[in-house]
């Protein structure tokens, strides 16, 4: 009869517990369009799967009258459960308590289950909603952060680390999810700011929405802090699988593999691309001509879209691309692009990966803002992380590879395993208009007609350069291939590459250009 | 597909025109402009303390011109080099942002 009583008691106990910060605080949470993170928690795991701990955690506030006040869990949710039946770890801040503020037991809950994803190997999902530290226990609130982001870094590599930004994320809070490997953010829901709107119009007298001002667009569009944009929770967490569904669960393991589908692209790989090198089209378009099932999951779409990274299959493993994007600024590599392809290009070095590289472009983004933004050190991350990646590291050059660029994009020079090179690539140490007019300079200048002469040299550099047999003749390419094989090259060189050892010298870690 | 073609615009990369879109972000960027001597400008925002000349003044390289504070710092700006204030844009109490013009100088000639 008393384990009966004693059961019961249990049970009321947790439904209390799991009221997080009530009904009116839920009623408010609900009124903003948002979830609770009960809701959310469940609707990114398996069914039924998920498992919670530490629900009888209390906060140990004692300033400020805390000492009287009950948080349920101390604001925070933490737990594991399965994701296509494998296991994940997942912690979701409870805005409706305390406003999701982070306390000295909130943050020992998540830096509880960020050991054991660790510690297990498997993946970790944080929601933050959040209000921020909080105030009322000082000093103990940083330390919290800090333990946070020094796991962060801890695993970082080791095993995947996801950030769904559900609600606010600001000061402190932001560095969590800045050094996980995927950020995910919605519209009108997710705010990430270091200082908000209040302080900056304080300070500045400058007038400022939080949307506007670190709002899911801007950090899609303009910060690239976020990976993942989506218009409703639903939707990302829609995002949310679907990478999983892409990523080995640890660093020592393989990505989930699927049966191999063929593309169902309905335009043909050779009717894609313009012959003339000056007009655009879409490289996704290319991707999905390759692509398993043509489906193509693209990562940081809209941020520095003239660089597209993204998962997709090919044979029915995981590949990650890496493409020029002849549609926005030519394809052109600045700071963005080759801040975003390099940090990429590491994650798919360390999660076994292998790389595949779509080249088309015509160089640096030429211009003051770039040179002093620092396109010297952003783009020397591109070079860093492909020459450090030992994955299987495959380049398809569709048309330019102009320069610099050329042994940017994963060159044969860079450690690339195989080469190919369409019949319309451009391997040349720039683009015809400009080296016609330094290499015939003088022929162009004392012609008869020098804009005649020029259009003339152009296409005798075009002819003798700007073309793939000069870089085949060295062994630079491996092979000139027609488009339509372009598929079939990539499925056996993966495979050739399935066992690739690639052995670098021992040290501690490099000093990479960040 | 060719429906609804996008507009491209024409971006010069090594004397190459090529057709393309532009990015947000590329259309904010900021023309570059080298910094003119004259001008005092704030390189943190923050709230002017005091003004130390007024126009017409003359005023030695190394006196001061404005006391400001930010991020809980003061900071006073000193005259680069000998000359005459032409306009002071800014009065105590005014909050700046940065790199806002807030004084404009002329050099004396030797």
């Amino acid at each position: 009869m008393s384990l009966k009583r004693n059961i019961l008691d249990l049970r009321r106990r947790k439904k209390e517990a799991q009221q997080g910060g009530g009904e009116a605080a839920i009623g408010k949470q609900v009124a903003m369009g948002k979830k609770t993170a009960r809701e959310r928690i469940k609707a990114i795991l398996d069914d039924n799967s998920f498992h919670e701990y530490d629900l009888f955690v209390e906060h140990t506030g004692k300033d400020f009258d805390m000492e009287k006040k009950v948080l349920h869990g101390d604001g925070v949710i933490i737990g594991t459960g399965t994701m296509f039946n494998q296991p994940v770890c997942i912690y979701a801040q409870d805005f409706t308590v305390a406003g999701g503020s982070l306390g000295l037991m909130h943050a020992r809950k998540i830096t509880k289950i960020m050991d054991h994803a660790l510690k297990m190997r498997v993946p970790i999902i944080g929601i933050n909603d959040s209000g921020g530290a909080r105030i009322q226990e000082g000093v103990n609130s940083l330390a919290g952060y800090g333990e946070i982001f020094y796991r962060n870094t801890e695993a970082s590599g080791v095993i995947p680390q996801l950030s769904v930004i559900l609600g606010p994320c600001a000061g402190g809070a932001v560095y969590s999810p800045a050094l996980t490997d995927f950020v995910f953010v919605v519209e009108n829901i997710s705010k990430m700011f270091i200082t908000g709107p209040s302080v900056i119009k304080t300070v500045l007298g400058e007038e400022i929405s939080m949307e506007e001002l670190g709002g899911a667009l801007v950090h899609s569009e303009i910060t690239g802090n976020a990976h993942f944009y989506a218009l409703s929770e639903d939707e990302c967490f829609e995002q949310i699988k679907k990478l999983i569904s892409y990523i080995p669960w640890n660093n020592t393991q393989k990505a989930l593999r699927f049966p191999t589908q063929a593309p169902t692209f309905p335009v043909s790989i050779e009717d894609i691309v313009p012959s003339d090198p000056h007009y655009p089209y879409d490289i996704r378009d290319i991707i999905k001509a390759i692509a398993d099932s043509s489906d193509f999951f693209e990562i940081m779409e809209l941020f520095a879209r003239n660089m597209v990274i993204g998962f997709g299959r090919i044979a029915g493993n995981t590949v990650g691309f890496v493409a020029n994007q002849p549609m926005y600024l030519a394809g052109v590599l600045d700071c963005d692009s080759s801040d975003k392809a390099a940090r990429f290009i590491r994650y798919c070095d360390a999660f076994n990966i292998p790389i595949v590289t779509l080249e088309d472009m015509p160089g640096y983004l030429p211009g003051v803002d770039q040179e002093h933004a620092g396109v010297i050190r952003h783009g020397a991350k591109l070079l860093y992380a492909y020459s450090e990646a030992t994955v299987p590291k495959v380049t398809v050059i569709i048309r330019k590879a102009y320069g610099g660029g050329y042994i940017a994009m994963n060159s044969r020079h860079l450690g690339a395993d195989f080469v190919y090179a369409w019949p319309t690539a451009e391997i040349a140490v720039m683009g015809p208009e400009g080296a016609a007019n330094i290499v015939f300079r003088k022929e162009i200048d004392e012609a008869e007609n020098p804009a005649e002469m020029r259009k003339l040299k152009i296409q005798e550099y075009k002819d003798k350069f700007a073309n793939p047999f000069v870089a085949a003749s060295k062994g630079y390419i491996d092979e000139v291939i027609e488009p339509l094989e372009t598929r079939a090259r990539l499925i056996h060189s993966l495979e050739i590459s399935e066992n690739k050892v690639d052995k670098r010298p021992a040290k501690k870690h490099g000093i990479p250009p960040f | 597909m060719e429906e609804n073609k996008p507009k491209y615009e024409v971006f010069v990369v090594n004397t190459a025109q090529y057709y393309t879109l532009h990015t947000k972000k590329y259309g904010m960027r900021k023309k570059w402009q080298a910094a003119d001597p004259n001008e005092i400008r704030s390189f943190i925002p923050g709230t002017i303390l005091e003004v130390f000349v007024t126009a017409g003044q003359e005023v030695a390289a190394g006196e001061n011109l404005i006391k400001y504070e930010a991020m809980k710092m003061q900071t006073i700006l000193e005259m680069p080099f000998t000359g005459i204030v032409k306009e002071v844009l800014v009065a105590v109490g005014d909050k700046v942002r940065k790199d806002q013009l807030m004084i404009l100088l002329e050099e004396l000639a030797e």
